[in-house]
């Protein structure tokens, strides 16, 4: 008797302070944009131990007297930043704080993003609070295989507070960019058959780590373990390839080796539509705003909207820049790309739920349904336009922002 | 006598009744029913403004406005009209400044080195950039002469050219930078800042000598000093005829400007001024103007790292005056725009931060008499746009320079400048990296 009483008063107190870490909270929106089906006007968003747990029009859901109340113009969920390199790529651009890639080797798919990541990044709080609750980063393009990438909440002090995915991405970059880094490859051709090689290398692998007898497999391999990865499907591939030239070796990569490709920047995408639809793989695009010089020369402002209409996934980065600003924000280039023949929901979805889709979170994060993460932003007018100001970050049902800015 | 006069009389007449200008004269243009942004005055709800050989020859309120006889009208009803944009610093046009032989290049002109058909002008046109201060890059204490251009379609420099003749007028400023930029391992160049001043100071000092001899001379050409083009372009600057474009990021070496600027008495424009936030008042008493720069986004560059929006808010309520600039490549002269919106999101009220990308630069360029606002009299740069200039969805439908449509979003072969594309920019924009990755 005694003991349960103790119980439940153990019980009592874990949930008492869960309940007042993530408290209760309901959203109001003059439009909520749920991203999982028409925008409701009046909509309500219920929020308790971290997660969303109703959704509707303001009447239809009855906002107990207890909960949190915060209202806005608009309220999305939280925004996705399908690709950058922030928390490994620091604000100052200086030796200590640049960890976004390694020079030593072209081939490293053995460097994990979640052993330099820093969650405490000023750059992570910066875009935190234009309303980036999610974030796939990792290692800057520049090598063929530059590591694994993480996929991570922007609100937390600690990797493991903040860590959605370990391992998200193999990140490969295919042009101009990797010869600039590397004595070899000194071409293009020489990087794909460089890549060619060492996934021949990790099948080999593969297939003698199903050896019968155990004597005969090949010692543990780092590198042909994220190949592996990789060979099994189960590990994304991310190719960033901007010129038509290396989209299409990335296609034709992902084809030989039965690749999950994810193709990001594809600057000249636009010449390779029916390519790319048909190999059916999802773009991350380069920020609308990405210089256009290098491997981006020949970037366009509607991109976005070319994919769009041909039935393309994306969805909107931050990248990687080298020089000033070191992050491009995502809500600034899709709306952007919203001034340039995307349509609004469009690009607020390549923000969201598509985004998820592409990184394989949509079950967690990317629309304001019941049962998804409470990540939730609250805009004081339209989001893409300049004037507006986010005014709340709801991140895990806890409010992590809440001044307008 | 007589007789000279009798001469001009028949000239007089002659113009009068035979005036090529007035047979190739071109017909007068009336743009009606736009909002107007003047930036001399109040918005003019309707308004209208009408163009005669390149000049504004009147604006206001549609129904004060007459059409002249035969002139073309141009309906703009449910558009904003504006006096086309002043970007006071810009790398467009493929050219550069001083070489790695020396940190001190006063006599080195960028006009000798500018492309006019390199396709960054065509990119700042569909950016409604009518007037620019193209300049040579930062990594030197001086790094040359820079050059204000009209980006009126030209065959060669002299068609852009804001002044006259190349050899007698001053075209454009100086640049000069501080910080760490122009700091390098090895001389000639300074390892530190107080080298950095002490370098200036010392040509400076040197100008000075000049000026003097020249003065003392007093014209006797046995007397006058032996012509020297460093000497000559740092005299001008001493005479206040040639304003010093100076880039400096941090609040110390903000004052640093501001001290050479008062021990050597020049006229000087601070660019970027990251840190200027911190040292507003020190600025506003100095009466130094600001270009600024607005990034969305902040880093990647140590001594820039407090580059903050509230900047331009900040000066403009110390009472300084605020122009914006984009550095192209830094930022896109298409998305010059924007500075103004991010201005007033950052607390620039809403007609400083439209002045600072109009009549304030033009008054950083000695050019407010000629550019800058729509007001009788002025050049007719303005520019056509969707909507309200702080709307992310504006797009620039039309750029004009003095009468002449430069830039026109409707034709397929402008509207590429704006978007972008499959060998569009061929030519590489200028990139600054002082980290030695990128040139």
């Amino acid at each position: 008797m005694i003991r349960a009483i103790r119980l439940k008063t153990i019980l009592f107190l874990i949930l008492f302070t869960a309940v007042s870490l993530h408290a209760q909270l309901a959203v109001k929106g003059e439009t909520v944009y749920t991203m999982s089906g028409a925008p409701i006007a009046d909509g309500i968003v219920l929020i308790s131990t971290g997660k969303i747990t109703a959704v509707g029009k303001a009447g239809e859901v009855s906002i107990p007297a207890d909960y949190r109340f915060l209202s806005a113009k608009v309220v999305t969920p939280g925004l996705i930043d399908a690709h950058s390199v922030v928390g490994l790529a620091g604000i100052y651009n200086q030796p200590h704080d640049q960890d976004q890639l390694d020079k030593s080797a072209p081939i490293q798919p053995e460097l994990r993003a979640l052993d330099a990541y820093n969650p405490r990044e000023d750059l992570v709080e910066w875009l935190r609070n234009l309303g980036v609750t999610t974030l796939h980063t990792g290692h800057a393009p520049g090598a063929l295989i530059s590591g694994q990438s993480i996929i991570v909440k922007t609100g937390g002090a600690t990797l493991e507070q903040v860590l959605i995915d370990s391992s998200a991405m193999l990140t490969v970059t295919l042009g101009a960019s990797v010869g600039q880094n590397f004595d070899s490859p000194g071409t293009r051709s020489k990087g794909v058959a460089m890549l060619r090689s060492e996934f021949l290398k990790a099948q080999d692998y593969l297939k003698k780590k199903q050896a019968k007898d155990a004597s005969k497999r090949p010692a543990r391999d780092l590198k042909m373990e994220a190949l592996g990865e990789a060979l099994s499907g189960r590990l994304p591939v991310l190719i960033t390839a901007n010129r038509a030239t290396e989209i299409s070796s990335a296609l034709r990569l992902a084809k030989e080796f039965n690749l999950n490709l994810i193709i990001d920047g594809a600057a000249e995408a636009y010449l390779l539509l029916e390519e790319i639809k048909k190999a059916g793989a999802p773009v991350i695009i380069h920020p609308t705003m990405a210089r256009h010089w290098g491997d981006t020369q020949n970037a366009s402002f509607e991109t976005a909207a070319k994919l769009k209409d041909a039935g393309i996934r994306f969805a909107f980065q931050g990248g990687y820049e080298s020089y000033v600003p070191k992050t491009r924000v995502v809500l600034y280039e899709a709306a952007l790309a919203a001034a340039n023949g995307l349509a609004f929901q469009d690009a607020l979805a390549a923000l969201t739920i598509d985004s998820a889709r592409i990184l394989g979170i949509d079950h967690r994060v990317g629309s304001l349904e019941a049962g998804k993460d409470a990540d939730v932003v609250l805009f004081n007018g339209d989001p893409f336009e300049y004037l507006t100001r986010v005014c709340a970050v709801i991140i895990n049902g806890e409010v992590v922002h809440d001044v307008c800015r | 006598m007589q007789k000279l006069h009798f001469h001009l009389l028949m000239l007089a007449l002659a113009i009068l009744c035979f005036d090529p200008g007035v047979i190739a004269r071109e017909k007068a243009q009336v743009f009606r029913g736009a909002l107007i942004y003047t930036i001399a005055g109040e918005p003019l709800e309707n308004g209208a403004m009408v163009v005669e050989d390149g000049k504004i020859s009147a604006v206001g309120l549609s129904g004060q406005i007459k059409t002249p006889p035969e002139a073309e009208e141009h309906d703009l009803t449910g558009k904003v009209l504006m006096p086309g944009l002043v970007d006071t610093h810009s790398h467009i046009g493929g050219g550069d400044g001083g070489d790695n032989s020396a940190t001190l290049h006063p006599e080195v002109r960028i006009l000798d080195a500018i492309d006019v058909h390199n396709d960054t002008f065509k990119k700042a046109r569909a950016g409604g950039i009518t007037t620019v201060n193209v300049m040579p890059g930062s990594g030197y204490l001086m790094s040359g002469q820079t050059v204000y251009l009209k980006l009126r379609e030209g065959r060669t420099i002299y068609d852009l050219l804001l002044c006259p003749d190349v050899e007698r007028d001053v075209c454009g400023g100086l640049k000069m930078a501080n910080g760490t930029n122009s700091i390098r391992k090895n001389p000639p160049f300074p390892g530190t800042r107080a080298k950095s001043a002490a370098l200036v100071r010392q040509l400076y000092v040197k100008a000075q000598e000049y000026r003097k001899k020249i003065a003392e001379a007093k014209n006797d050409p046995e007397k006058m000093p032996a012509r020297d083009l460093q000497m000559e372009a740092l005299v001008e600057v001493l005479e206040g005829r040639r304003i010093v474009h100076y880039h400096t990021h941090r609040h110390d070496d903000i004052l640093t400007v501001l001290r050479l600027a008062q021990e050597f008495g020049f006229r000087v424009v601070l660019h970027h001024v990251s840190e200027g936030w911190k040292v507003a008042e020190e600025i506003a008493a100095a009466k130094a103007p600001c270009s600024i720069i607005v990034i969305d986004s902040p880093g990647g560059k140590l001594e820039a790292v407090n580059l903050l929006g509230k900047t331009g808010g900040v000066l403009e309520k110390a009472g300084v005056d605020v122009a914006f600039h984009t550095d192209d490549g830094i930022t896109d002269s298409r998305l010059f725009l924007r500075s103004a919106a991010f201005g007033v999101r950052e607390g620039m009220s809403r007609a400083k931060a439209l002045e600072a990308l109009t009549l304030a630069g033009a008054r950083m360029l000695d050019l407010q008499e000629r550019i800058g606002s729509l007001e009788k009299g002025k050049d007719a740069d303005f520019i056509i746009l969707s909507g309200d200039p702080l709307s992310v969805y504006t797009q620039v439908e039309q750029t004009w320079v003095e009468g002449k449509l430069v830039f026109d979003r409707a034709n397929p072969e402008h509207r590429k400048y704006a978007v972008g594309g499959y060998e569009v920019f061929r030519g590489q924009a200028h990139y600054h990296d002082h980290q030695g990755e990128i040139e």
